[in-house]
């Protein structure tokens, strides 16, 4: 009677429109995680997108079949017109998701979103405890206002989902996290382990979870979901190092998602720029929809022309689409590479050998972003 | 309303704040839409989740698509307690008491 909407890939060449866009509202955040996943270089707030420019994306967003329309950063409360683009994007018909850290809101603010039509709230968790989520998210207080954003929003009625980033430092607590998660009646939690793109790379030592860690973890998810079954929702992202394929990231590239930057640089996915071969066209310069079907950058890594041979004649090509080409990129030197993730990769060894180096080392000190 | 997870025939639900059905122009079809989910919904589907009023029990829909459809209330009242299964466990529904 229903499906997840997907689609076929054996016409490689007729692109679907996206289904979801991200839109990093802004770069500016109070928040220090030692994973922060937007890049190394930020966008200055001068920069900024518009209200007005914001809200002709998302129109354009929309029209183009988009149907999630994430409101995202930095963190986007920091943008003081959220419950003016939040509105507007609820007008179009696009479902509104907030992805907060909670702090910049307010009772209020959280009322007046909830006029707006926000349809969704995804709240960051650091940690479980107050000591422990501050000293990750390298803000005092922080805890304590995500605790009040939860009652404040599931008060409001808006649903509500406990994001909480996983890694060798709290990868033991997943089962105080669901606790907690179910404590602050959210309907969903998302345990994703962290990825290795933008900052977190720099703490990769510290950061990377044991197999061991891994394999307790995914034993973990399936008890709870089966003890939790429509209590909460859990989605686990499990770490990428330790599997023997590569997920399907974003949904293969240029197929179902896109992100527009603080800026309104138009990327396949957030850490796309590190590529340095391909350049990412703004919607200040081109409509959305042709930066979609015919840039070149959403181009580049569709169908399986690009791809190696190895993945080209893989039947894998069309589960994971090849991967990750960030990943390529800053593994292989190549973002046309195959993903060396993958089993049949020709690095996969060598990342097995590097990964065991670093899980070797007993202890590593993580560098706060922006400390 | 509150939410708990067993469904029965005398369940009482209607779609949870966060869920909704929504016309999507753009792929001619009607898509019932939640956090980080989009599902493409057939005619009985839709139907069913229209439907959810938050005052019939799923056997009384059952009951009232039997007399519409001239079909068996008793199969009708087990694909649509299937379904809403399937939603309750994703968290998408709201319960009456």
């Amino acid at each position: 009677m229903s499906k997840p909407i997907s689609y076929a890939v054996s016409h490689a060449t007729r692109v679907p429109p996206p289904m979801a866009m991200l839109a990093e509202l802004t770069h500016r955040c109070p928040l220090a995680c030692p994973y922060c996943s937007n890049p190394i270089e930020l966008t200055r707030a001068e920069e900024e997108l518009s209200t007005g420019e914001w809200i002709g994306v998302f129109e354009q967003a929309a029209k183009l079949g988009v149907l999630h329309l994430h409101l995202s950063g930095g963190e986007p409360a920091a943008r003081r017109d959220l419950v003016e683009l939040t509105k507007a994007a609820a007008s179009f018909g696009l479902y509104t998701n907030l992805i907060t850290s909670g702090v910049g809101l307010t009772e209020a603010r959280i009322a007046g979103l909830s006029d707006a039509g926000l349809d969704h709230v995804q709240l960051s968790l650091q940690g479980v405890s107050r000591e422990g989520a501050d000293r990750i998210s390298g803000y005092r207080g922080g805890y304590d206002r995500k605790m009040a954003v939860a009652s404040w929003v599931t008060a409001a009625g808006i649903p509500l989902t406990v994001n909480a980033v996983c890694h060798r430092q709290n990868m033991d607590q997943i089962d105080d996290m669901i606790d907690l998660a179910i404590g602050l009646k959210a309907r969903r939690i998302e345990i994703a382990t962290v990825q290795f793109h933008g900052w977190a790379e720099r703490n990769k030592a510290a950061l990377l979870p044991t197999r061991p860690q891994v394999e307790r973890a995914t034993n973990t998810v399936a008890e709870a979901r089966r003890k939790y079954e429509g209590t909460i929702e859990i989605d686990y992202v499990p770490a990428d190092y330790h599997s023997s394929y590569p997920k399907a990231c974003m949904g293969g590239w240029g197929r179902v998602g896109l992100n527009v930057t603080p800026s309104g640089r138009v990327l396949p996915c957030h850490a796309a720029e590190t590529i340095p071969s391909l350049s990412f066209e703004n919607v200040r310069d081109g409509s959305l929809a042709r930066i979609w079907y015919e840039s070149d950058a959403f181009n580049s890594y569709r169908g399986d022309a690009w791809m190696p041979e190895l993945c080209r004649s893989c039947e894998r090509k069309n589960v994971d689409f090849g991967g990750c080409r960030c990943r390529a990129m800053a593994l292989a030197g190549d973002a046309s590479a195959t993903d060396p993730v993958c089993v049949r990769s020709p690095l996969r060894d060598g990342l097995t050998e590097d990964t065991d180096r670093l899980l070797a080392l007993s202890s590593a000190d993580l560098v706060f972003r922006g400390r | 309303m509150t939410e708990a997870p067993a469904i029965s025939r005398s369940s009482v639900v209607k779609l949870a704040r966060g869920v909704r059905l929504r016309k999507d122009a753009v792929r001619g079809q009607l898509v019932l839409l939640a956090p980080e989910r989009a599902m493409a919904l057939d005619e009985t589907a839709v139907r069913i989740v229209q439907a959810l009023d938050g005052e019939r029990t799923l056997y009384r829909i059952a009951d009232d698509f039997a007399a519409e459809f001239e079909a068996p209330a008793e199969e009708i009242a087990n694909d649509i307690t299937i379904f809403i299964q399937q939603l309750a466990a994703r968290r998408m529904l709201d319960f009456a008491e």
